[in-house]
């Protein structure tokens, strides 16, 4: 396996050294037999000095027993592999080559280009980041050669090299690649390559291989090999937002909770927030583990651990997205459909979905056409037979997370199984969710009420003090308060008068008024419950329905209704304010206890009578109360 | 110094060293941004928060301090976070990520996975993936040695050595029927011998054991046939590999699906090359069976084969006298049926550059191989692995 490089004996420290460094590459090669796709591989495979002597000699006496190229070394059976396809004089399967220069490692996926096996070159143009397409210069573009730009456009590779072989059956001419470069060019503007590089050449001979030809002195572009060591592909994954798809959680003891997965797009780094979905819990990472020691940053095809700086419930088949950017979750959705099974595809059958790394059942619910993949015209069509491309709607049990597969192939993409054969019968590109809906994410809130009261020691809960005007409420609710609040508990009161001069101001004592008024405060009163308070609302609150709302806002045990049942003679004796004397003499319309009714409560938590004990005392009741009930403990 | 200045100053630590923001750090402890910044300005907290916090700090620490800034990997060369280039990843990275991708697919997937270890050079790089890729777990899953009887004494003391210094559970399998019958090469040739005491082998102990999905380190640039073969490898119940009925293997979804009684051969190591394997061990410095390096051993030459004679079940022909010369092995199997190549490489650099410069492919030097080109294949379809 002799390396051209003068290195390898001089230093191979330094060989290895620079061999360390060297980039990797998946390409996929498209053509038929007659295109010499097998000889170009050979030769690349000849021409890296990959071959060692005794597969050389192999390789010269097969050539004279089964080669096509007479007394010349026939590159194609280098690279043709099993019993029956040798016989067959074809390729019927998708092999994998390898080679590598001193700059890259090349994974070359080899499939036939034969119209019955489309399914094989979808299955190496899915691993594949660059696609050579060959086309015989004699015959220019033909169908076979729009079939497979299709197919592989379809699987998402931006990057192309038209290969124009066989120059030296045409003479070099430069008029001939010329016509067929405008051909292809025009041709492919209906599909979404990004990059274009159509190059002379001819495989048997070498011509723009390895080195510029000089029987082409006219083509002004680069031959194949240094442009395949060149071409930039990396890019392409790490500017989309941060995915990774959950495969095994890894729990060696109970100190350690990563997740393991491959990146499938975009960077991230310790303290990057993230979201989860589809539970769409959102954290941090912490650390980025692996078995070399804590990374700072991981980007696309990395394999690695991570952290996160909170316990959240994370398993295999959950997606670790960018919280800036997530994926969506849909369990309806638009597809391109590749069919790869001899069983034609039912509509309505429930097959398995298979994403990046989650099984669901899945039905295709309609086939919306078929595509023709000579002609990319689309055809209606019920079903889809073996190596039929359509685009259909699916629907899942339960929602996935994905990306469109024009945005990210590793999130984007899906193989459908037999349920009964576990055969793999289909492949999939997602397109778009049928429900724009699920799309929205919720703020998931990660910080709830229990949290909140168990940093706080305490249950939330409402303290509905209820009772005449002066029958004590706000005196009695303000010395609970600061008994709490000794205690190192969180209150807050909302107090009638406090509030109708604020948030209230707008309300009057109308019945209407009063509703809304308790309306409003109870929804207050429910926020700061759900901000883990105690929160001590004394209002005179005189209707007993509105009291059930309040109630009703908040969970059992939650609302407490503490009624003041101060008489009203005691009340009217005390008239802090000087209220009952003015309404007594008719300047205050409306005034609960003399004009308008006060619903005694029926069913009070705690009744307090502070005619018959001091303010003091009956706080004292609450706090003991509230003790007794555990609204105290944390 | 008070409990509260503690925090407050080993938190402001923790983010000076982890470049987090004070802010976050306090989200973290005391679930509230600007908490520590109220408790570093006097502010008061209940003895419970106090502690969780602490509690908190001190994971965090250990987090930090594990996260040790030598061992970082990551190519540090003043990229800002917003330009969002791919960290460079080498081929050898590549394929690593690749390999540990397809390993934890099998074990969260597999419900008895294995994997099958033959103590060679590419097993000792399948076993150094697998740690890695459950690190800091162990492998989910046991290693299992089909064992001939007739491998080198030196694999054995090798296997025993390291898989119990990496303190895995081993299992060693042998064809208890093919070993009363004292099958061997010598005396049954070395076709039989090889699918009593391998193939037939391997048969057995999945069924024994009812394991789903094995593990092999097969390559497929080792040959021809295998260049096709799937990582994900399915065997009907008699353990058959039909060549025309594999299923298509798209992007990194592998469909795992069997029914009861298949089973999954895996290859984890289906992208790697002889060159990729050896500058691994080189970096990642595995360890491997000394036999790799070149030693003075004494050998008989068989037609045009040199033998290593490793224990006295060798027979020697008449007038055949073992030699002393300067081997190594290229690769490991049945001592009696692979072939040592002279050679002065005694250093991991100076087998790549042997290989490099060497005339002759890795499968030479087996037996097994020497056939027609189709036998690989053929014997695959009979359950060879």
């Amino acid at each position: 396996m002799s390396h051209k490089s003068d290195l390898i004996e001089e230093d191979i420290l330094a060989y290895l050294q620079a061999h360390e460094d060297k980039s990797y590459l998946r390409f996929i090669t498209c053509g038929s037999v007659d295109d010499g796709k097998s000889t170009l591989i050979g030769r690349l495979l000849y021409d890296s000095k990959l071959i060692y002597e005794d597969q050389l000699s192999a390789l010269e006496s097969d050539s004279k027993k089964q080669g096509t190229q007479g007394e010349k070394i026939d590159f194609a059976l280098l690279v043709d592999g099993l019993a029956a396809e040798r016989e067959q004089g074809i390729t019927i399967d998708v092999a994998y080559r390898f080679f590598s220069t001193d700059r890259r490692k090349f994974i070359v996926a080899d499939t036939p280009g034969h119209e019955q096996y489309t399914r094989n070159m979808a299955t190496g143009a899915s691993t594949a980041d660059v696609a050579i397409i060959l086309i015989d210069a004699r015959k220019g573009v033909l169908t076979q050669t729009r079939r497979h730009s299709f197919i592989v456009s379809l699987l998402g590779i931006k990057h192309v090299i038209v290969a124009i072989n066989k120059m030296d059956l045409v003479d070099y001419a430069q008029s001939v690649f010329e016509n067929i470069e405008a051909d292809y060019r025009e041709f492919a503007k209906q599909l979404a390559f990004e990059n274009i590089l159509c190059i002379p050449m001819s495989a048997l001979e070498g011509d723009n291989i390895t080195n510029k030809s000089h029987l082409t002195d006219w083509y002004q572009g680069p031959a194949l090999l240094p442009y395949l060591e060149s071409v930039d592909v990396s890019s392409d994954l790490s500017d989309k937002p941060f995915r990774m798809p959950v495969q095994w959680v890894n729990r060696p003891n109970l100190d350690f909770r990563g997740f393991s997965g491959t990146i499938a797009g975009g960077v991230i780094q310790p303290g990057d927030d993230i979201v989860v979905l589809p539970s769409a819990t959102r954290s941090s990472v912490s650390r980025i583990v692996t078995y070399d020691g804590d990374l700072e940053e991981a980007g696309p095809n990395q394999a690695v651990t991570l952290t996160l700086a909170d316990e959240i419930d994370i398993s295999r088949g959950d997606v670790i997205c960018a919280a800036r950017a997530p994926a969506e979750q849909t369990d309806q959705f638009a597809a391109h459909l590749l069919w790869m099974h001899d069983d034609a595809l039912l509509p309505g059958r429930q097959y398995l979905l298979k994403t990046a790394n989650r099984t669901v059942p899945a039905t295709v619910t309609g086939l919306k056409h078929k595509i023709n993949v000579n002609t990319l015209v689309k055809e209606s069509g019920k079903t889809l037979e073996l190596n039929e491309i359509g685009v259909c709607n699916l629907s899942t049990t339960q929602p996935i997370v994905f990306d469109p597969y024009n945005d990210n192939r590793k999130t984007g993409g899906f193989i459908l199984i037999d349920k009964r054969t576990n055969t793999t019968i289909g492949a999939g590109m997602i397109d778009f969710s049928l429900r724009r809906a699920q799309n929205v994410h919720w703020q998931h809130i990660e910080i709830d009420k229990a949290a909140r009261a168990r940093q706080k020691h305490q249950k939330p809960c409402m303290l509905w003090f209820t009772g005449l005007s002066g029958s004590g409420k706000s005196t009695v609710a303000n010395l609970v308060e600061k008994r709490l609040h000794d205690m190192g508990r969180h209150t807050y009161s909302l107090d009638g008068d406090n509030i109708r001069h604020g948030l209230n101001k707008d309300l009057g004592f109308t019945d209407a008024d009063r509703v809304e008024n308790i309306r409003r405060v109870g929804e207050t009163a429910k926020l700061m419950v759900d901000a883990g308070m105690v929160v001590l609302v004394s209002f005179i609150s005189p209707f007993a329905s509105e009291r059930r709302l309040a109630r009703s806002l908040v969970e059992e045990n939650e609302f407490l209704e503490v009624y003041i049942s101060t008489p009203l003679e005691i009340c009217e004796q005390r008239d802090v304010k000087g209220l009952y004397a003015k309404a007594r003499r008719g300047e205050i319309k409306n005034f609960t206890g003399i004009d308008s009714e006060y619903e005694a409560p029926e069913k009070a938590e705690i009744e307090l009578d502070t005619s018959t004990m001091t303010a003091a005392e009956a706080a004292e009741e609450i706090v003991h109360y509230l003790e007794a009930s555990g609204y105290l403990e944390g | 110094m008070s409990t509260i200045d503690d925090l407050v100053t080993r938190a402001e630590n923790l983010a000076e060293r982890k470049k987090l923001s004070v802010t976050t750090i306090s989200r973290k402890l005391l679930n509230d941004g600007k908490g520590l910044a109220r408790l570093k300005a006097g502010g008061q907290c209940t003895l419970k928060t106090l502690e969780a916090a602490l509690e908190k700090l001190k994971e965090l620490e250990t987090a930090a301090r594990q996260a040790d800034p030598a061992k970082i990997a990551s190519v540090k060369n003043g990229r800002g976070r917003t330009s969002h280039q791919t960290p460079h990843m080498t081929h050898l990275k590549r394929l690593e990520a690749e390999s540990i991708h397809i390993m934890r697919e099998v074990a969260a997937e597999a419900e008895k996975p294995v994997m099958l270890y033959s103590v060679g050079k590419d097993s000792a790089v399948m076993l150094h993936l697998a740690l890695k890729a459950f690190y800091p777990s162990k492998p989910p899953f046991p290693v299992m040695h089909v064992d001939t009887t007739w491998k080198f004494r030196e694999m054995i003391a090798f296997r025993d050595d390291w898989i119990n210094k990496l303190g895995l559970d081993l299992i060693v399998y042998i064809n208890e029927e093919g070993a009363r019958q004292n099958v061997g090469p010598f005396t049954h040739g070395s076709q039989i011998h090889t699918d009593m005491m391998k193939t037939q082998a391997l048969k057995q102990a999945l069924d024994k054991y009812k394991f789903d999905v094995a593990f092999g380190g097969a390559r497929r640039d080792e040959e021809k046939s295998r260049a096709k073969e799937r990582i994900f490898s399915f065997r009907s119940e008699q353990h058959r590999w039909d060549p025309k009925n594999q299923r298509p293997e798209l992007w990194d979804i592998y469909n795992a699906n069997i029914q009861k009684g298949e089973s999954i051969r895996v290859f984890p190591l289906s992208n790697w090359t002889e060159l990729d394997i050896w500058q691994y061990i080189y970096k990642e410095n595995i360890p491997i069976v000394p036999l790799y390096f070149a030693k003075e051993r004494p050998v008989v030459t068989r037609d045009g084969t040199m033998i290593m004679v490793d224990d006295e079940r060798l027979p020697l022909k008449p007038g055949e006298k073992p030699e002393m010369k300067r081997v190594r092995f290229r690769t490991l199997g049945c001592y009696p049926l692979t072939g040592a190549i002279e050679s002065s490489a005694s250093t991991l650099p100076e087998i790549i550059q042997e290989m490099l410069l060497t005339k002759s492919s890795e499968r030479q030097g087996r037996m097994i191989d020497h056939d027609q080109s189709a036998s690989m294949e053929k014997k695959k379809q009979e359950g060879y692995f």
